[in-house]
């Protein structure tokens, strides 16, 4: 008698034990996942917020997000330029590497041998293994003197004429612009967005694909009308983390953008971005308003990526939505 | 009983060698680093320099962080009083407008006020400007477009030159005024001397502004400046002492005077000195710096040239060992 008690004595031990456990794991994983995911953002737009102040009081909302005047001796401060500079080099460099990333993606997939997989996939993840510095580097003193005296003139020649588009292509062409700047970005951002993509591409179930070939599709036809249908919203998901490490990139558009705080009137003119006005300037910030401007900046950023994310994300729930009914 | 006593060996190391923080300037880190590591070998005390900017420099003396800040501008002497610090003169440099015209390769070309003011307000924009030319009637300029460098990040090199353009150009100073960044009127930004170097390096008809140091390390053209006097005076050891020679250091004013445009037959008019900031309410940490300092001034001279650094005269050294005394941090 006195065993079965003990028993069931330590039984329940070994169940509260494990209750315990379990609760202690569920709060602290709980906290963490909190922690990451709402309080820290909430923390960081806090604290932006506060350092930024003196400047939100100074020049208002609408007022420092149209006005393009830059001028740290007159202590007279918007982000116009800056802001535009971001979105402009986020969406440029986006709308070069998606066809490219989605094409690679194609190709690890569908096209290429198997043997021949794993080399390219395992190529294109190395890109993304690069520090940002070396392709400002490679983009500052290669890249640039050949778009300077090489691919711009050309440019210029073969569509300077050209209505409305010609526009796009006028001023001395340096090779420190909009158009180097994001031609680099687009190479940054080409291995998450082809990763993820692949990795979309190939949770296509294979008996969708053998129906339509059963069915006498082509390979195109396939791609076409299975493939990317049903991954959709994957290659949205591609994009929409390759626009958050455009938006962010600092250390290559740094060499490239020209760093001047103008909107840009083409492609060929010298420009800026938040993140280098940021890098650039923070240090030598000598005056509160300056410092207090550039947090400004730095919430506006934040406020532009949120948005950016935030839409994306919708446009990707709504694609779901479609291709489920 | 063997921990104890080796605890407080090691204690009493870290007590005997001394250290010493600085931050600030990035434009004399290469010369602090030369000193502290020669002071370390000779003394066995420790100077840890963080090359964070003059602007973080400042910020972190007003907040004694550190034991001393460097800047490339001086503070004024309110802004000193306020914040209960010392300031004095540590180095010189200066800044030096160079080009890389192709037709006329290291030929050294004439400047004057107006010329760089004009280029940089983005008014003169061919090499063969009638003005320039001019200038310069031996040298046969060419039809090329002139592409303007200037700096993107904040920096004391920028301080040093929009100041001297906002003394010698009304305009400038009207429309644009100086700062460790200013709102440019034209042309494009790299960052760091590097960048600016690079970028001239690179483009044809490019000129740019960068510390005497790199234009001397990268063999680049350096342009004669028409200093107050009316002498086109180029840019060394001698000229840059002169501007310093004639300036009027006050130790009541914290030694605030500015390099640029000094009065002097051979005073090169872009030159600039390298502040330091002590806290004058903290006189142990103050001392602590002094000392390193006036070792700086008896044997580090030697170590800035080797570097291109032009050392203070001695009359300025003099006066900053006077003031310490003055003060109360003497060391």
């Amino acid at each position: 008698m006195e065993q079965v008690a003990e028993v069931q004595k330590s039984l329940r031990e070994i169940k509260t034990r494990g209750e315990f456990l379990e609760r202690f794991l569920k709060l602290s994983l709980g906290f963490w996942a909190l922690f990451a995911g709402l309080l820290f953002p909430i923390l960081a737009g806090v604290i932006l917020l506060y350092e930024a102040r003196l400047a939100i009081e100074k020049f208002g909302f609408i007022h420092f997000l149209t006005y393009t005047n830059w001028d740290p001796v007159q202590e007279d401060f918007g982000a116009a330029t800056m802001i535009f500079g971001t979105v402009v080099s986020t969406l440029l460099s986006m709308l070069i590497a998606a066809p490219v990333a989605i094409g690679i993606a194609i190709f690890i997939t569908e096209l290429a041998p198997n043997w021949f997989k794993p080399i390219v996939s395992t190529a294109v993840e190395l890109l993304a293994a690069i520090p940002s510095i070396i392709y400002g580097l490679w983009g500052f003193f290669i890249l640039a003197p050949i778009m300077a005296t090489k691919v711009e003139p050309w440019l210029q020649d073969k569509l300077g004429d050209v209505p409305l588009i010609g526009k796009l292509f006028q001023g001395a062409p340096t090779g420190v612009d909009v158009l180097t700047t994001s031609l680099v970005l687009s190479i940054m951002i080409i291995p998450f967005m082809a990763a993820v993509v692949r990795d979309a591409f190939n949770m296509v179930p294979p008996i969708m694909k053998e129906s339509a070939y059963g069915l006498g599709a082509t390979k195109w036809e396939v791609i076409r009308q299975v493939v990317i249908p049903y991954t959709a919203s994957g290659i949205a998901g591609g994009l929409i983390l390759s626009a958050g490490r455009a938006l962010g990139e600092t250390m290559a558009v740094t060499f490239l953008a020209g760093n001047n705080p103008q909107i840009p009137k083409s492609l060929l003119e010298p420009f800026t971005t938040i993140t280098v006005a940021l890098a650039n300037q923070f240090t030598e910030a000598d005056t509160d308003v300056y410092l207090s401007a550039l947090y400004y900046a730095g919430l506006l950023l934040y406020l532009v990526s949120f948005t950016m994310l935030g839409i994306a994300k919708f446009m990707v729930l709504r694609l779901e939505k479609r291709w489920k009914t | 009983m063997k921990k104890v006593l080796l605890a407080t060996a090691v204690f009493s190391g870290t007590v005997l060698a001394l250290e010493i923080t600085g931050a600030g300037s990035t434009f004399v880190y290469p010369i602090m680093s030369k000193w502290a590591y020669e002071y370390n070998k000779e003394t066995g005390d420790k100077v840890n320099y963080q090359s964070i900017g003059s602007g973080g420099g400042i910020r972190q003396a007003i907040n004694r962080t550190v034991d001393f800040g460097a800047s490339d501008a001086p503070l004024t002497p309110e802004e000193v009083e306020k914040n209960k610090l010392l300031q004095f003169p540590v180095v010189m440099g200066a800044v030096v407008v160079t080009y890389n015209v192709p037709e006329i390769g290291k030929t050294v070309l004439n400047m004057d006020q107006k010329a760089v003011c004009d280029i940089y307000m983005g008014k003169i924009t061919k090499w063969n400007d009638p003005y320039l030319q001019q200038l310069n009637p031996n040298v046969k300029l060419p039809d090329r477009p002139i592409v303007v460098v200037h700096r993107s990040d904040g920096s004391g090199t920028t301080w040093i030159f929009t100041n001297w353009l906002s003394k010698v150009c009304p305009e400038w100073k009207e429309k644009v005024g100086f700062g460790t960044s200013v709102k440019w009127p034209t042309g494009v930004g790299a960052k760091g001397n590097e960048g600016v170097t690079n970028y001239v390096k690179r483009s044809q008809g490019g000129i740019g502004y960068v510390e005497y140091i790199y234009a001397k390390q990268n063999n680049l053209p350096v342009a004669r400046i028409k200093n107050r006097e009316g002498n086109f005076v180029e840019p060394s050891v001698r000229t840059m002492q002169e501007a310093a020679k004639n300036a009027k250091w006050d130790k009541s004013k914290h030694f605030y005077e500015v390099l640029t445009d000094q009065p002097g037959k051979d005073a090169y008019p872009i030159t600039g000195a390298v502040f330091i900031l002590i806290p004058k309410d903290q006189p142990e940490r103050a001392k602590k710096a002094t000392t390193f300092f006036k070792w700086v001034f008896e044997k580090g001279d030697k170590y800035a040239q080797e570097l291109q650094y032009i050392p203070m005269p001695e009359n300025v050294k003099k006066l900053a060992a006077e003031y310490w005394k003055d003060n109360g941090v003497a060391p």
